[in-house]
């Protein structure tokens, strides 16, 4: 199943299968970094994964060239993929302030330190 | 046997890439090497949106993702980096807790998106047939509003397709915000007793 699977990858192009797949995997890995790491810097690229898988599934609902006659996002997909990318860089500036905020006050990138708020 | 389609085989490289180097990032417990994986992984995803036929959108990822969100991720690395935060290891109990649910969240994804018959790949024919058009154009007539690839569609079918100035204006204006608020947020502390000058 796998190897037939394979060899019809080398001969017939991709499809949206495919790249949404690619995009499972780097959603699943972001969310388990967010998940797992105690470096808030580290919790900050899961984000990134997060986003980016994300944006490969708007890219493969958005081209023709993947397109096998289901529905699509035609030109939306990559508008909302650059609206993506735009508020990334806005989420990745703040989150990094408050990040060395924390770091000055604390003396710790770590997150588990981060339980004041629990009164 | 048919001959090999390289659209296939570059696709197959910056997959491959792509989740490698995101299983890299997750696997590291170095925060200076998980900053790399993820550049190579964002750079690789590049690869894969110029393969789909979305030039613009690659490139703008790797100006403003590569280039720029990841340098500030990096310059973060670099203004925390203590000896004692530079491996920080995850517990073996949130390891165990976290593979169920990312395997169980990628054995579900992977399923639905195989399950579905039109989101297969294409015959090959029908996209080597395809005219190659850039989509820079499209894009920013869609950003100024004007939905070029809309012109042949019936009128009420157009009616909620509008263009993307709005949204446009909001994100730029939204982002400038932000910059504000995290150079305010960031700005160095003043010491509160400052050291008698003269």
């Amino acid at each position: 199943m796998t190897s037939s699977l394979l060899a019809n990858l080398l001969t017939e192009p991709p499809g949206v299968a495919h790249y949404m797949t690619v995009g499972a995997v780097m959603f699943v890995c972001g969310a388990m970094c967010m998940a797992t790491k105690r470096n808030a810097l580290g919790v900050l690229m899961g984000i990134e994964l997060v986003l980016n898988g994300a944006n490969l599934n708007f890219i493969a609902f958005g081209s023709k060239y993947l397109d096998n006659g289901g529905p699509q996002l035609g030109l939306d997909g990559s508008l909302i993929a650059l609206f993506v990318i735009v508020l990334a860089a806005a989420e990745a500036a703040v989150a990094l302030a408050i990040a060395l905020n924390f770091y000055n006050n604390h003396d710790s990138i770590d997150v588990d330190r981060a339980d004041q708020l629990q009164g | 046997m048919d001959a090999i389609y390289w659209p296939s085989v570059f696709f197959l490289i910056f997959g491959a890439l792509a989740c490698g180097f995101a299983l890299a990032v997750l696997l590291s417990a170095n925060i200076v090497r998980m900053a790399f994986y993820l550049v190579l992984s964002l750079a690789a995803t590049s690869g894969l949106f110029f393969l789909a036929g979305q030039e613009f959108v690659g490139a703008m990822q790797l100006l403003i993702y590569v280039g720029g969100t990841l340098v500030l991720l990096i310059f973060g690395v670099m203004l925390t980096s203590q000896e004692r935060f530079v491996n920080m290891k995850t517990l073996a109990g949130d390891w165990v807790i976290g593979m169920i649910a990312g395997g169980a969240l990628l054995s579900l994804l992977t399923a639905a998106a195989f399950s579905v018959p039109e989101w297969r790949g294409p015959e090959r024919a029908a996209v080597e047939n395809l005219p190659i058009e850039p989509n820079a154009t499209p894009i920013g007539m869609g950003l100024l509003g004007a939905r070029v690839d809309q012109i042949g569609a019936p009128a009420d079918e157009r009616a909620g397709m509008a263009g993307y100035l709005f949204p446009f204006e909001i994100v730029s204006v939204h982002l400038l915000v932000v910059l504000i608020g995290a150079a305010y947020l960031a700005r160095a502390k003043r010491r509160s007793n400052p050291l008698p000058t003269g």
